[in-house]
C-alpha cells in the first residue's frame, strides 16, 4: 500500500532518536555520524531494526547531515546508498508485521541563507536536490525533511524534493519555547507555505517534549488540511550523577502522545532522547485509537516569514505605494537601482498600518525580472508583512514567487485563457493566493452578473489545476465613476454577488474609481466604506490617505471588531498628537549658536523637523540657496566637530540623516540638479563579509556631500564590483571589510579593478584594516572613518573638475 | 557528561553606558537626542531578542600546543597557556538571535544612526549573555568542587578562526540555538559568541 493512502485511515508510527543512540555506541564529538553508514553499518542497521521491532512504520535513514556542503559527490553517493540499504535490511530482518517504509532523512545544512548568511537560496535548493536525487536512485519510499529551524531553508528543501522526485514529502520544523522557528515563523505561517507547495504531511519535531509542543501542534491542527506529524524529544536533557537523562520517561511520553493523537495528530514518533522503548510504549498507548479524519480547511491564508494572515475576519489593507505608475521619484529610483527607496516606501506603509504590501516594479526600460526578484528578497529581509507580487510578466512572477519566503498573493490572473495558463501552474507549484480579475477576452463586462460568470469560469479552470476555491480572491474591478455614473454601483453589486453566490473573498483597487475627479480622496474613502458594507475582504489602497484610514478605523469600530474602540481611539489620538507636535516645533526659540532653525534641526539630528522646515523654506527661497546657505554649512560644522572629537559617530549620523531628509524634500521639488552634484562613487562590502554598517555610514555621508553613490550591498563578488565601476566609469571605488578572513577577497577585488578599470581610485576601510594592510593589498587610500573617506573623495572630485 | 545542553536566559540588566561606548560615545557623554535614540532602540528591541546558549562539557588533554577535547584537536599556544592546570572544558555557543539582525538591516536602509545604536546594543547584549552564562557555570561547577578560568574564543591569540568549524559541529549550534557559520567563519546571527572555558579541580 502507498504510504499516502495508509495515512488516511491509520496512525503512522515513525522512529525515535538516532544521535543519542549513536553516542551511546561510541560516536565521538566532532565525528560525522553519516560516515557510520559505511564504517559501522551493523550498528546503524541494528538501531533501525530496534525501531521496526518496536512498531515503527517508518524509519529515517542516517542522513541528517548528508549533503554536498559536507561531503564530496562520491562520498555522498556512498552514504545515501549505504544508509538506505541499512534501513531496508533492518525492515526485512525485523519480524514486526506492520507495513514498513524507509524515509530519506534530510536535515538542515547548518548554514544561514542570504541575506543573513552567505548561502544563496538557489544554491540551497541545489544542495538538497543532490541528496534527493540519490534518495530516488537508491529507492527511498518517502522524503522526510526535518528539524528545520528556518522557513526559508525549509522552502528550499521542499522545492528540491518536489522538483526532483515524485515521492511523498513530509516536512517537520523545530520550534522554540516561544512557539516559533528560530527565524520567527509561527506554525500557521508554516502551514500556509508548506500546504501551498504541496507537502503531504507537516508538523513539528525535536527541541522540546510533547507537552511543551502542544500549543504548536494545536495550531497545526487548526489550520492544516493534510495529516499532522509530531516527533518530540523526551523532554529536556538533565545531568544526574554525571549521566545525561531526559526528563520525560517512556510511559509519560506515550500518555502525552496519546492525548495529542486524540486531538487529531496522526503521525507520531520521537526525537532526541527517545529510544525503541518510547516507540513501543506509544504504539501500545494509541493502538485502540481510530485516527480522526482530516477535514479540508476552508480558511484563506497568506503568510510572511513570521506570520499567517487569514482573510475574512476583518478588512485587509494592501498598500499600493510600491508602484511606479504616476510617480516620478519612484521611477527615478527604479532606474537608478535605488532599492533603499523601495524599502523606505515599504517601511513607511507598514508604519501606517497596512497588512500586505503590493510590489510592482514594472517599467519599460528596466529588467523587471531581476528588479522584482531583488525587491522581494530585500523587502522580506526587513519587513514581516506578506507581499502581493504584482506583475503581468509570468517569468518575473515565477522568479519572485520562487524566492518569496512564505505564501504570497499573486496579482493577478484574469479570465483570459492565456492568463490562466500562465499563472495557475505557478500558483500550484509555489502556493499563493491568486487575485483574479473578472475580465476575459471580451473585456470587462458591464453588469455584476456577467462578472460573476467570469468568476465562475475562473474557479472551474483553477480547480482543474488543483487550486482550491480558498486560494482565489476576486477583484471585480473598480471603474471610473466620472466616465460612467453606474460604474461604482455595479462594482459594489459584484462584490456582494461574488461573496454570496460563490462564497469567495474579494479585493478592489480602490483609487481607480475617482480617476478624473477633483479631491479624489473624498470619493475613494466613501467608495471604500460602501464596498466594505457589501462584504469586501481586502483593498489595494493608499495608506497615507487620511480619508481611507479614517474609513478603515471607523468601519472596524462600527462593525464590532474593535474591542472598546481601542484602535479607533489610538488612531484618533495620533492625529491629535501630530497637530500639537507641529505647533510646538514652530514656537521653540532659536539658540544663539545656530544661524537658522534648519541648521539647528540638522545639527541636532532632527529628521522630521529638517524635512518640514525645508519644505516651508522652499516657498520663498531658491532650492540651491537652501543647500548652499543652510545644509552644507550645517553638515560641515558637524563634520569638523567629528574630526575634532566633539561630535560622536551616532551624532554625526543623526545629522547626516536629517540633512538627507532635507535633500529629499528639495529633490522632490526640483527638476534640475542641486548644483552640488559630484562624481560617481561605487561602494560595496566585499565577498564573504555580511557586515555592512560601516559601508552604510560612509554611503550616507557621501550622499550628503553630493556624490552619486552606487551601493552594491554586502557580500559582493569582485566581478560585480568591477562591472559596476566599468558601467559608470566611476572614478572612485570604496571597499569595506570587517573580518580578517575577508581581506583576501578585498585584495582580489583590487587586483581585478586594476586590470579592468585602471582609471579608478580605490579607498578601503573597515575594522580589520589599517594603513599597513591597505598598502599591502594595493589600495590608493586607507580611510579610518567616514569623514576621511569624504575628504578623499572630495579631493578626487576636485582633481576631475579641474582637468 | 558528554551531551549538548541548551539554556535560555531572561534578558540581562542593560548597561546604557556600555552601549554608548560601543557606539563610539565616550564617558556616557550623550546629548539628549542621542539618549532619546538609545531609549527608543531599547524599547523597540523589547521581546525581539532571545538569549540562548548551547554547551557541552568535554575532557581535556594538553600536550605542548596540542589541545585535545574528546575527538576535537586544536593547536594553539595561547589557549594551551590559558588552559594550563585544567582537566576539562566547557565549550559553548551563545546568541541573541536573528531578530536583532533584522532590525539592524531594516534601519540600515532608513536610519544608519539607529542601525549603529542597535549594533552597539547587540554588542552589549551578547557580552551580557556570556557573562550570565559564565556566572551560571561558575556556580554550578563550584558545587561539584570545580573552578573555571576566563573564557577564550576562536580568533583570540593564535587560536585560529578555523577552529570555529569544529566547535560548531561538536555543539550542533544550528540545531540547538539556530547559530550558523559561513565559509569566511562569520557567524549568523551576527551577535553571537563561541568560546571555551577551562575547568579545574578546586583545592580543598
Amino acid at each position: 500500500m502507498k504510504i499516502t493512502e495508509y495515512i488516511k485511515n491509520n496512525i503512522l508510527y515513525l522512529d525515535g532518536g538516532m544521535g543519542t543512540l549513536l553516542q551511546a555506541r561510541g560516536l565521538r564529538a566532532g565525528e560525522l555520524p553519516e560516515i557510520w553508514n559505511m564504517t559501522h553499518s551493523d550498528i546503524i542497521k541494528d538501531i533501525h531494526k530496534g525501531y521496526y521491532d518496536a512498531g515503527s512504520n517508518v524509519v529515517n535513514t542516517n542522513t541528517f547531515g548528508a549533503n554536498t556542503l559536507k561531503f564530496s559527490p562520491e562520498e555522498l553517493d556512498n552514504i545515501v546508498k549505504a544508509a538506505i540499504n541499512n534501513a531496508r535490511n533492518a525492515a526485512e530482518e525485523s519480524l514486526g508485521a506492520q507495513p514498513k517504509w524507509v524515509a530519506l532523512d534530510i536535515g538542515p545544512t547548518g548554514r544561514m541563507l542570504k541575506p543573513y548568511g552567505d548561502l544563496d537560496f538557489e544554491d540551497a535548493v541545489a544542495v538538497f536536490a543532490e541528496t534527493v536525487k540519490l534518495g530516488v536512485k537508491y529507492g527511498a519510499d518517502l522524503i522526510m525533511i526535518e528539524t528545520m529551524n528556518d522557513s526559508y531553508e525549509t522552502k528550499a528543501a521542499l522545492l528540491a524534493a518536489k522538483e526532483n522526485s515524485e515521492l511523498p514529502v513530509f516536512v517537520s520544523n523545530a520550534y522554540g519555547e516561544d512557539g516559533k522557528l528560530m527565524t520567527g515563523a509561527s506554525p500557521a505561517a508554516m502551514v500556509a507555505m508548506l500546504e501551498g507547495m504541496g507537502a503531504d504531511a507537516i508538523g513539528a519535531n525535536c527541541s522540546l517534549g510533547p507537552r511543551a509542543l502542544r500549543g504548536v501542534i494545536e495550531e497545526y491542527l487548526r489550520y492544516a488540511s493534510v495529516p499532522v506529524l509530531l516527533k518530540p524529544n523526551a523532554g529536556l536533557p538533565k545531568a544526574v550523577d554525571g549521566k545525561t537523562v531526559y526528563d520525560v520517561g517512556a510511559e509519560e511520553f506515550s500518555e502525552e502522545i496519546q492525548a495529542l493523537v486524540g486531538s487529531g495528530v496522526s503521525i507520531v514518533g520521537g526525537c532526541c532522547g527517545t529510544t525503541p522503548e518510547y516507540i513501543s510504549a506509544t504504539v501500545r498507548a494509541t493502538a485502540d485509537i481510530k485516527p480522526l479524519k482530516r477535514e479540508k480547511k476552508k480558511g484563506t491564508l497568506i503568510s510572511s516569514y513570521t506570520h499567517a494572515l487569514e482573510f475574512g475576519n476583518e478588512p485587509i489593507l494592501i498598500g499600493e505605494r510600491i508602484n511606479p505608475t504616476g510617480k516620478k521619484r519612484f521611477k527615478e529610483a527604479l532606474k537608478a537601482h535605488d532599492i533603499d527607496y523601495i524599502l523606505q516606501e515599504g517601511i513607511a506603509q507598514q508604519e501606517k498600518g497596512v497588512h500586505v504590501l503590493d510590489v510592482n516594479v514594472g517599467l519599460p526600460d528596466i529588467d523587471e525580472i531581476e528588479m522584482l526578484k531583488q525587491a522581494v528578497c530585500q523587502l522580506q529581509a526587513i519587513i514581516d508583512l506578506p507581499l502581493q507580487i504584482d506583475t503581468s510578466d509570468p517569468v518575473a512572477m515565477e522568479a519572485a514567487l520562487r524566492r518569496y519566503n512564505g505564501k504570497a498573493m499573486i496579482n493577478s490572473v484574469n479570465g483570459k485563457k492565456e492568463s490562466m495558463e500562465a499563472v495557475f501552474p505557478l500558483a500550484k507549484k509555489y502556493g499563493g493566493l491568486v487575485v483574479a480579475l473578472t475580465l476575459d477576452e471580451r473585456g470587462i463586462p458591464e453588469t455584476a452578473e456577467e462578472r460573476l460568470e467570469i468568476a465562475k469560469n475562473i474557479l472551474s479552470v483553477a480547480e482543474s489545476y488543483g487550486i482550491e476555491k480558498k486560494d482565489l480572491i476576486f477583484d471585480p474591478l473598480a471603474l471610473t465613476v466620472s466616465a460612467d455614473k453606474k460604474a461604482a454601483l455595479e462594482t459594489m453589486r459584484a462584490v456582494k454577488l461574488i461573496k454570496d453566490s460563490l462564497g469567495c473573498h474579494t479585493s478592489l483597487g480602490i483609487s481607480n474609481v475617482s480617476f478624473g475627479l477633483p479631491a479624489r480622496d473624498a470619493v475613494n474613502g466613501t467608495f471604500f466604506a460602501l464596498t466594505l458594507a457589501q462584504g469586501l475582504s481586502a483593498a489595494i489602497m493608499n495608506p497615507y490617505s487620511y480619508e481611507m484610514m479614517k474609513v478603515y478605523y471607523s468601519y472596524r469600530a462600527l462593525s464590532g471588531i474593535d474591542d472598546n474602540c481601542a484602535d479607533y481611539i489610538s488612531f484618533a489620538s495620533s492625529l491629535q498628537e501630530n497637530v500639537t507636535k507641529v505647533e510646538e516645533k514652530i514656537s521653540a526659540p532659536l539658540e544663539a549658536e545656530y544661524s537658522s532653525e534648519l541648521q539647528r534641526a540638522i545639527i541636532k539630528g532632527l529628521k522630521e523637523k529638517a524635512a518640514e522646515l525645508t519644505s516651508v523654506l522652499l516657498d520663498n527661497i531658491d532650492p540651491l540657496e537652501i543647500v548652499q546657505r543652510e545644509i552644507i554649512p550645517a553638515l560641515d560644522m558637524v563634520g569638523v566637530g567629528f574630526e575634532n572629537k566633539t561630535v560622536y559617530l551616532p551624532g554625526l549620523l543623526m545629522s547626516a540623516e536629517a540633512a538627507k531628509a532635507a535633500f529629499e524634500v528639495i529633490k522632490s521639488k526640483m527638476t534640475t540638479d542641486t548644483g552640488a552634484d559630484k562624481c560617481s562613487f561605487v561602494i560595496a562590502t566585499v565577498k564573504g563579509d555580511i557586515h555592512d554598517i560601516g559601508k552604510n555610514i560612509v554611503k550616507l555621508i557621501l550622499e550628503n556631500y553630493g556624490f552619486a553613490v552606487s551601493d552594491l550591498g554586502r557580500d559582493v563578488p569582485p566581478e560585480d564590483i568591477v562591472a559596476e565601476t566599468v558601467r559608470l566609469h566611476a572614478p572612485i571605488v570604496g571597499l569595506s571589510a570587517l573580518m580578517t578572513t575577508t581581506v583576501p577577497a578585498m585584495e582580489e577585488t583590487i587586483r581585478l579593478l586594476r586590470s579592468k578599470a585602471p582609471w579608478c581610485k580605490i579607498v578601503v576601510g573597515g575594522a580589520v584594516l589599517n594603513q599597513e594592510y591597505s598598502d599591502a593589498i594595493g589600495a590608493d587610500k586607507y580611510a579610518k572613518d567616514a569623514m576621511a573617506a569624504v575628504r578623499y573623495a572630495d579631493q578626487i572630485n576636485r582633481e576631475i573638475k579641474e582637468k | 557528561m558528554d551531551q549538548i545542553y541548551t539554556k535560555s536566559y531572561p534578558s540581562p540588566i542593560v548597561d546604557e553606558r556600555e552601549i554608548l561606548r560601543y557606539a563610539g560615545v565616550r564617558r556616557g557623554d550623550a546629548s539628549d537626542e542621542l539618549s532619546a535614540l538609545l531609549s527608543s532602540c531599547i524599547a523597540e528591541c523589547e521581546g525581539k531578542l532571545t538569549y540562548k546558549v548551547c554547551y557541552r562539557r568535554l575532557p581535556l588533554d594538553v600536550c605542548g600546543n596540542k589541545i585535545s577535547l574528546g575527538g576535537l584537536v586544536f593547536f594553539s599556544d595561547s589557549l594551551s597557556k590559558v588552559l594550563g592546570g585544567c582537566e576539562q572544558v566547557i565549550i559553548f555557543g551563545a546568541t541573541v538571535g536573528l531578530g536583532l539582525d533584522r532590525l539592524i538591516t531594516r534601519y540600515s536602509a532608513i536610519s544608519p544612526a539607529r542601525a549603529l545604536m542597535l549594533q552597539a546594543y547587540g554588542g552589549e547584549r551578547i557580552e551580557a549573555l556570556c557573562d550570565a552564562f559564565f556566572e551560571d557555570m561558575k556556580n554550578e561547577l563550584s558545587e561539584e568542587g570545580f573552578s573555571v578560568v576566563q573564557r577564550f574564543s576562536p580568533g583570540y591569540g593564535d587560536l585560529t578562526l578555523e577552529t570555529q568549524r569544529d566547535i560548531f559541529s561538536a555543539l550542533e549550534c544550528y540545531k540547538k540555538i539556530g547559530l550558523t557559520l559561513n565559509e569566511s567563519f562569520v557567524m549568523s546571527p551576527s551577535k553571537s559568541v563561541t568560546a571555551i572555558i577551562g575547568i579545574y579541580k578546586t583545592d580543598c
